[in-house]
Parts: C-alpha cells; sequence; structure tokens
C-alpha cells in the first residue's frame, strides 16, 4: 500500500509542479491581472495538491501523527496567506505571492522529511515573518522618506556586518552570525536589503562620477568586511548587485564591463591569496581527486542529484542525510534525490518566474528610485538561487548561500519574505501610478480634441 | 530628455533579466545532462552510500552467458542470508569477477543494473508484503561458455592470457587469464591473496598484463612500412644472415635461423628479425610515431572496464638501436593482449575498430529489455587497403610461415606468432598468437600469450587451432 501511494504520488506530484510551473509563465501572456485570475486559481490548486501528496507519502511512510498535524498547521497558514493578501492589498500580484507560498512549501516537504525538529522551526519564523510582511506594502508606499536616508542605510549596514566580524562566532571557518538572547541572527542576510536601498536612494537622482566612486568605496567596504568574515557567497552576492545597479542607473555599458573585468582581477587575487578560494576551486575543478575532505559535500551532493533519475526515489526512499549541511546549502540536491530531477528543474523555473515578475515591476515603474530598489532585490535574489543551485551541481565553485524560502534558516527565509513584500509593495505603487495615468489620460481626453497627441503616450504603455 | 533615459535603462533592465535566464538555462542543461550521463558512475563510486540503499531494497541480479548459462547469482537462504555462487568456479574468474571485497570485473562493470530492481510494481508490492527483496535486474554476457572452456584447458598449468572476440561487432566471447581463483572462496582467500605480494592471481592478465608484444609487433612495423611505400613494398628484397648488425648494435633471428633471400612476404611471414631491423632503420620516425598514435598506443582504449595502456613512444629523436629493437617488437615496448587484439580486430573488420564490450544486455526478472548495448564503432584505424595487405600478410604466416600448425583447414585462418624474449640473460620466450578466420570474410579474432613456453608457433598457434576447431565445430 505505502509503495503504491510513493511509487505513484511520485509522478501525480511531478505532473502537478509541471503544470504549476507553466502557469507561471502563461500569466505572462496577459498584461492585466484580473485576466490572470484563471491561472492564479489553478496554481493555488495545484499547489495545495503538490503540498497534499508530498505530505501523504511523509505520513505513509514515517506513520507518524505529528507529520499531520503540521500539514495542517501549514495548510492554514497558506491558504489565510493568499486569501487575506489578496483581501488587504487586492491591487497586489498575486503570481509573487503564489510562487512565494508554492516554493514556502516546497521548504516545508523537504525540510519535514529532514528533520521535523527543523520544520516546526522554520514554520514559525515563517508565519511571524508573513504576519510582519503582510504590513511592509502599506508601509512601502506610504513612507516617502525612504528616499532620503541614503547614508544611515550605508552606516546601518556597515556596522551590522562589521559587528559580526568583530563579535561573531566562528562557524566552520566563517563568521557570520552573532546571538542575542539565545536568537542566532545572520546580519549579511537582513544587511541585503539595507544595501540595495542605500545603492538606491544614492542613485537614484544623479550618478554623476563623483557618486559613483563614493558608492563604489562604500560597496567596497561592504565586501571587505564579508571577505574578512570568510561568507565568500554574500560577498560576491553584494559585488554583484553593485555592478548591476550601477550599470541600470547609469546605462553605461562600461561600468558594466568595468566591474566585470574588476570582478575577474579580484576573483584572481582571492584565489592567488586565500587558500580557502583555491581549496574550493579545487574542489570544483575536480571534487573526486579530494572526495575525502574538500570535494566531500560536493560529491555526496552530486551522488545524491544523480540517484533519483527524473522522477526521485521518492520521500524517505533516498539518503539526502548524507550531503553535510544538506538542509542549509544543499537543499536543491536532496530536492533532486527524492523528488526528482523534473521536479528540481520546475523549482528554478519557478524562481525564474519570480525574478522575471520583478523584472517587468522594474521596468514598469516610473519612478527611479522604485525601480531601482525592484532590479536591486531582483538581482538579489536569483544571483543566490544561482550560487546556490550551482554551487550544489558542480556548475560553478561552491560558495555556500542558502536557497530563498526553501533551505532552513530564519534569517535567510525571513529576508526573503521581506523582499518579496518589498516588491509586493512596489507593485503596488506601480498600479497607482498606472491608475493615475489613465485619470489623466482620460480626463486630457475630455478636454482636448481626439488627436494624434496620445500616439507617443500609448506607445510607452505598452 | 527625461523620457529616453528610462527607456534606456529599461534596455540594461532586460539585458540583465536575459543574461540572467541565459546563465539559468545553460546551468539547467548542464545539471539534467551531468545528472543522468553519470548516474551509473556516480552510483558505483565507493563514497556512494546509494549503493547500499539498493542492496538492501533488492537481491543482486544474475550473470548469464550468452547461451543462458547462468555465470553468478544471488542464493538466498531460510535465514535471509545472501550468498553469491560462481557455479563454473574458476573458469570465469576475473571476466565475471567478483561481488565482495570490493567489486572486480562485470560484477564491478555492471554493478548499477544487478543492485537496481525493474520489476513491476505489482511484484514489488507482493514482495514487500512476503518481506522479500526485489528481483534485481539480470545481465547478459556476451561470454561463450565454451570457448572459454577450451581456451581455459588449453592454457593449462601455464600462466597466461586467452581474449577471443567477434571482429565486426567487438563482442567478447572469452577472456581467460592464469593463475585464476575460486571466487566462490574469495572472502576466504582474500587476505592470503592481497598481502602476497608476489601473487598476480587477481590480475586481469587479458586487460592489464603488460608484455612485450615481440614478432607481432611486425604487424604495426608492416603497417608503417606500406604506409611509406604504398606502392612499392611488394620490391623490397632483403637477404638475410641470421643477424642484422648496424653500428655496434646487432639483432639475430629466432635461433640464429638463416632466411636466405626474402622479399617483403617471405620476410613477413617467416618473422625474419633481420629483415624487419633492416626495415625498421629505414623507416621515418615522425610518422611512425603518427601511426602509433593511430593505433592508440600510450592512448586510452575504448573500453568500460579496467585496462593498463601499452607503451611505446617513437619520434625524430629515437636513436637507431632502439628503433631496431622496436621494429621486432622487444626492446621497452609494453602491449596488453586486450589492445593486441583491437588492432588484430580492425585489421580482420577492414581496417575499424569496433568498441569490445562483454554486456549484451540487461532484463528484468521478467526477461523484458530494460538497457540493450549495441555494437558502437570506435574509428577507422587504417585503411581498407592497408588492412588488406596486412590481412594478406597474416594469411602467409598460416600458408608458409611460422603458423602452419593452422594451415590446411576446412577453414582458412590468418594470424602473427610471436615470441617475446622477456629476459636479457636468458633466452626464455613468452608465446604469442594473433589471428582470425576465416581469412576472407573474419568471424571471430584470438589473441593468446603464454608466459615463458617458448615460440609462438609452436605453443600458441595449437591453442589458437583448438579455439577456430571448437567455433567452427570440427
Amino acid at each position: 500500500m505505502e509503495l503504491y501511494i510513493t511509487e505513484l504520488s511520485k509522478y501525480f506530484i511531478t505532473l502537478f509542479i509541471a503544470l504549476y510551473t507553466l502557469e507561471c509563465f502563461l500569466v505572462f501572456r496577459f498584461q492585466d491581472e484580473e485576466k490572470r485570475s484563471g491561472c492564479y486559481m489553478r496554481q493555488n490548486i495545484l499547489m495545495f495538491l503538490v503540498h497534499f501528496s508530498c505530505f501523504l507519502v511523509i505520513c505513509f511512510e514515517t506513520g507518524k501523527v505529528e507529520y499531520l498535524l503540521i500539514y495542517v498547521l501549514q495548510l492554514i497558514l497558506l491558504f489565510a496567506t493568499i486569501v487575506l493578501f489578496r483581501m488587504i492589498y487586492p491591487r497586489g500580484n498575486r503570481l509573487i505571492i503564489n510562487n512565494m507560498c508554492m516554493l514556502l512549501s516546497i521548504g516545508f516537504v523537504i525540510l519535514g522529511r529532514l528533520s521535523f525538529e527543523k520544520a516546526v522551526k522554520q514554520f514559525l519564523i515563517v508565519t511571524v515573518s508573513i504576519i510582519i510582511g503582510m504590513l511592509i506594502p502599506y508601509f512601502i508606499h506610504r513612507l516617502k522618506f525612504l528616499k532620503s536616508l541614503t547614508w544611515i542605510y550605508a552606516a546601518v549596514g556597515i556596522v551590522a556586518i562589521g559587528i559580526v566580524l568583530i563579535l561573531g562566532s566562528t562557524t566552520y571557518g566563517s563568521k557570520i552570525s552573532y546571538s542575542i538572547a539565545g536568537v542566532t541572527f545572520q546580519p549579511s542576510e537582513f544587511v541585503k536589503i539595507i544595501f540595495v536601498f542605500f545603492l538606491a536612494s544614492a542613485l537614484y537622482e544623479s550618478h554623476d562620477f563623483m557618486r559613483i566612486v563614493l558608492t563604489a568605496v562604500l560597496a567596497g567596504i561592504y565586501v571587505l568586511i564579508l571577505v574578512a568574515s570568510r561568507d565568500l557567497g554574500s560577498a560576491l552576492i553584494f559585488f554583484v548587485v553593485y555592478v548591476m545597479m550601477v550599470f541600470v542607473a547609469t546605462g553605461n555599458w562600461l561600468y558594466l564591463f568595468l566591474g566585470s573585468a574588476g570582478g575577474c582581477g579580484a576573483a584572481v587575487l582571492a584565489y592567488r591569496f586565500f587558500t580557502h578560494v583555491q581549496v574550493r576551486v579545487q574542489a570544483w575543478r575536480d571534487p573526486f581527486a579530494c572526495i575525502d575532505d574538500a570535494g566531500y559535500q560536493i560529491t555526496q551532493s552530486l551522488f545524491a542529484i544523480s540517484s533519483g533519475g527524473w522522477f526521485g526515489l521518492g520521500l524517505f526512499r533516498g539518503t539526502p542525510d548524507s550531503i553535510p549541511f544538506v538542509e542549509a546549502d544543499f537543499v536543491f540536491s536532496a530536492i533532486a534525490e527524492e523528488l526528482g530531477i523534473a521536479f528540481s528543474m520546475c523549482t528554478i523555473l519557478i524562481c525564474i518566474s519570480c525574478f522575471i515578475m520583478f523584472m517587468n515591476i522594474s521596468v514598469r515603474l516610473k519612478d527611479r528610485f522604485y525601480q531601482l530598489i525592484a532590479f536591486g532585490l531582483g538581482v538579489t535574489y536569483i544571483f543566490q538561487v544561482f550560487l546556490t543551485v550551482g554551487g550544489g551541481t558542480k556548475f560553478i565553485p561552491m560558495t555556500g548561500v542558502t536557497l530563498p524560502f526553501i533551505s532552513y534558516g530564519g534569517s535567510s527565509v525571513m529576508t526573503t519574505l521581506v523582499m518579496f513584500f518589498i516588491i509586493e509593495g512596489l507593485y503596488i505603487i506601480r498600479q497607482e501610478e498606472g491608475a493615475k495615468r489613465v485619470k489623466k489620460k482620460k480626463k486630457r481626453r475630455r478636454t482636448e480634441y481626439e488627436g494624434s497627441g496620445d500616439e507617443e503616450e500609448r506607445q510607452e504603455e505598452e | 530628455m527625461k523620457k529616453s533615459g528610462r527607456k534606456k535603462s529599461n534596455r540594461q533592465i532586460l539585458t540583465v533579466t536575459y543574461l540572467f535566464v541565459a546563465v539559468f538555462l545553460a546551468m539547467m542543461g548542464y545539471t539534467c545532462h551531468y545528472a543522468v550521463t553519470h548516474r551509473q558512475e556516480l552510483i558505483n563510486n565507493s563514497y556512494n552510500g546509494r549503493q547500499e540503499l539498493f542492496t538492501a531494497q533488492n537481491t543482486r541480479g544474475t550473470i548469464y552467458a550468452a547461451g543462458g548459462q547462468i555465470l553468478a547469482r544471488t542464493q538466498v537462504g531460510e535465514d535471509g542470508k545472501e550468498t553469491r555462487e560462481y557455479p563454473y568456479g574458476n573458469l570465469f574468474a576475473h571476466a565475471v569477477g567478483y561481488a565482495s571485497n570490493g567489486k572486480y570485473g562485470i560484477e564491478a562493470l555492471s554493478n548499477y543494473y544487478l543492485i537496481n530492481s525493474n520489476a513491476k510494481l505489482a511484484d514489488k508490492v507482493a514482495n514487500d508484503m512476503a518481506g522479500e527483496k526485489y528481483p534485481g535486474d539480470n545481465v547478459f554476457t556476451t561470454l561463450d561458455v565454451d570457448l572459454q572452456e577450451i581456451a581455459s584447458q588449453s592454457l593449462g598449468i601455464y600462466k597466461g592470457a586467452v581474449m577471443v572476440t567477434e571482429p565486426s561487432t567487438g563482442k567478447i566471447l572469452a577472456m581467460v587469464s592464469k593463475p585464476d581463483f575460486d571466487p566462490n572462496q574469495i572472502d576466504d582467500i582474500w587476505d592470503d591473496l592481497i598481502q602476497d605480494e608476489e601473487s598476480t592471481v587477481l590480475l586481469n592478465r587479458v586487460t592489464q598484463g603488460l608484455y612485450p608484444p615481440g614478432s607481432t609487433f611486425k604487424i604495426v612495423t608492416a603497417l608503417e612500412y606500406i604506409r611509406e611505400n604504398p606502392d612499392t613494398y611488394d620490391q623490397y628484397r632483403y637477404q638475410c644472415s641470421g643477424r642484422f648488425t648496424h653500428g655496434e648494435d646487432s639483432i639475430s633471428c629466432y635461433h640464429g635461423t638463416v632466411h636466405g633471400s626474402e622479399d617483403f612476404r617471405k620476410s613477413f611471414a617467416k618473422s625474419c628479425n633481420s629483415s624487419f631491423a633492416n626495415i625498421g632503420i629505414g623507416l621515418d620516425r615522425a610518422r611512425f610515431g603518427d601511426t602509433l598514435k593511430d593505433l592508440l598506443f600510450n592512448e586510452k582504449l575504448p573500453v568500460s572496464f579496467a585496462y593498463n595502456k601499452s607503451s611505446l613512444t617513437i619520434d625524430e629523436d629515437t636513436p637507431d638501436s632502439d628503433i631496431i629493437q622496436a621494429a621486432i617488437g622487444q626492446g621497452t615496448t609494453q602491449i596488453t593482449p586486450l589492445h593486441l587484439n583491437m588492432i588484430t580486430c580492425a585489421i580482420a573488420n577492414g581496417g575499424v575498430l569496433m568498441k569490445p564490450y562483454l554486456v549484451d544486455c540487461v532484463k528484468n526478472y521478467e526477461g523484458n529489455v530494460i538497457r540493450q548495448f549495441n555494437p558502437g564503432t570506435y574509428r577507422r584505424l587504417m585503411t581498407e587497403e592497408e588492412a588488406a595487405a596486412l590481412n594478406s600478410l597474416m594469411q602467409e604466416v598460416v600458408k608458409s610461415g611460422t603458423g602452419t600448425k593452422l594451415s590446411g583447414l576446412f577453414y582458412t585462418a590468418a594470424g602473427k606468432t610471436g615470441s617475446a624474449e622477456y629476459n636479457s640473460i636468458k633466452t626464455d620466450s613468452h608465446a604469442w598468437f594473433t589471428g582470425f578466420a576465416p581469412a576472407q570474410d573474419p568471424e571471430i579474432c584470438v589473441t593468446i600469450i603464454i608466459e615463458g613456453a617458448g615460440s609462438g608457433g609452436d605453443y600458441a598457434v595449437p591453442i589458437a587451432k583448438r579455439i577456430f576447431d571448437q567455433y567452427f565445430g570440427a
């Protein structure tokens, strides 16, 4: 009986997520949120089906009641998030919320399979974060002074990661977290958002050369602090976000090329002078040559990814626990092993769908500050996905960052939630911009004689 | 002005979007490709704990010979204890290998299939109910029990190796290495075999034994000579006095035989060392080096099992003293029987080398084919004309040369003998033969080495005859 459920559910789960993923991209056929509602409805149903089928398997495989309990609680949370968000923000973007819930539920499933205790902890953090997050869109479009806090952002960010460097606890060679009253924080996660706000506010009005130099110096301080803390993954994210944001703010291709060249130069220097960088590159080039130490994690990850095949071994049928830190850095490999390569590819595609929506919103925002924020957060998000998936699959050297929403880690999941809710806020701002525009247009139409003057305007709308 | 600035930055945003999407597509393609193509290799890695996962779930599958005989199977006792049985004992020791104390042979090669189960879901459920493991998939090899038996018997107590293949497909029909062992007792004899550093019992001499090729190498020298003199090699003449002298170096013919006046054909058939040393000294060394590369010396071989690379390098700087040794297959040259067999197969197959393989197909326990391995062309090693010329030379060896023990039969064989001296003090030699039959349309290809037996014509050729007789049903 269990076997029937595990074996058959593999195909159903894959089918459900594939259909969900398809809807993720079909959504972009329509410009109008109203017309998209059919897609959103189907997405919601498919998401609950994936979540349900996975927990059905988990319950049968473990035979434990507590999994049923946490399933019901998760179900309530996801359902409430979707319904409440729609009620509070009728103008919000439902694709972002749907994808957020889908990725969260994938995270719940895989963490539930890896460690019940961690799944519970993660669930609590997600619940609190969502409650806080729900308020963010409201504040984003009310608090106009956010634009003018440039130097405060810079200072807060540097202090936050600076404190960790000085006082933080060292875990596995990296100083990335510190504890207050028993709760461990990883400030580099939150600072990602502050960093994007800092760059957006510094660059949205003017981007003359002096300003670029000034931001470069400050961004350099961020990156150097992180390099000193040996948090290479975050350092890389900050660097890439900086280059990309300057490129978009100035519209100057030279900065993109300079940034890339500088990045390559820095990478070469890092490789020359830091042994831990050399070790990671070695482990990437030939992990099997150093399978006993540096290559252990990555080879175990490759074993996991390849063992599942397209449809996976089934939940609780593989041994993803053999990868050290599987629930944080290598959760993608665990997904590939037990839920299948097809499922894991869908997961990546959902992340890409989020990213495209972020970029879409960014392009449409009229306000430069908000535009840069949407862009910066989008790049932060997708680059982090790239680092963790690419690292786990030996596409690029391993950097040890988390897979947003899915990996275990309170700071990570909270930060990503905040990011998504900020984007929702920006989307609502953009909707209002659009509404104002339409109103203005209508007014003009009424007063003016129908003429060719509107042509330009219309084109821009497209 | 402001409007155009905004549009411009939109273009940048779109560029970044496309950039990331492209990188992600590349990464996804790479990941899928890597995971699917490396699956077996990764599961077979000893650091991968998933092997135990599969062995705990499935009973190891059975290995069959081409004729359907069982070569290895797992018996489950009443207490659930599993024992791996090898009904033929020593006979397939190296070819089939063993599955404990590390894995070897086909047991290692097809481990992935043997530990997987493609049983029907309903049957798996039934097994679950009964508390039994699922039946693992079965592996059907290309090995022929009769040929294997003849080859093994013929070697007798000698150390050595025999490899029999089908040149048109690359199927390996027999693979014998002696001394051998009983894989049924591998657990008991393991420690002794490992501790005895002198012992080479576990070594598969066919694929890993490195020997001086002796006169069988004249095939390669002849090919190079034909390449350099495509139209005139027939006009070659040499007067053999039993010894070739060049400066301080000298080469003598086997047992000092004087071959007298001879052409290229006779030099090859009689395996005249003096004549070949004479040919060797006149060869273009750079081109010789290229030919060696064509024939896979110092190169990887297209096989999926463990082997050793043959070694011989010739280039412009190779001194005369080395080239005359190399031309007759002495000196530092080393070759595996597997590699020599592959070269012979290419000649038999009109110049094209087929990849040698041992596993024909994998079936689930009900006999449904899970995976079929088809013959695969590796590449052309020589032109059709070159292959035909060598084939003709090798027929002459049987007709009038060192391989006459194979002449006058109802099939026409072709081949080359070799007596490789492996000891610079004594005149002991390994007996080699590599050849095929029928010469016009080759069906099987045989390579034999008997360590320290004497001349190839006297010791290796008769074994080839027994194998050919068995195959053609004499």
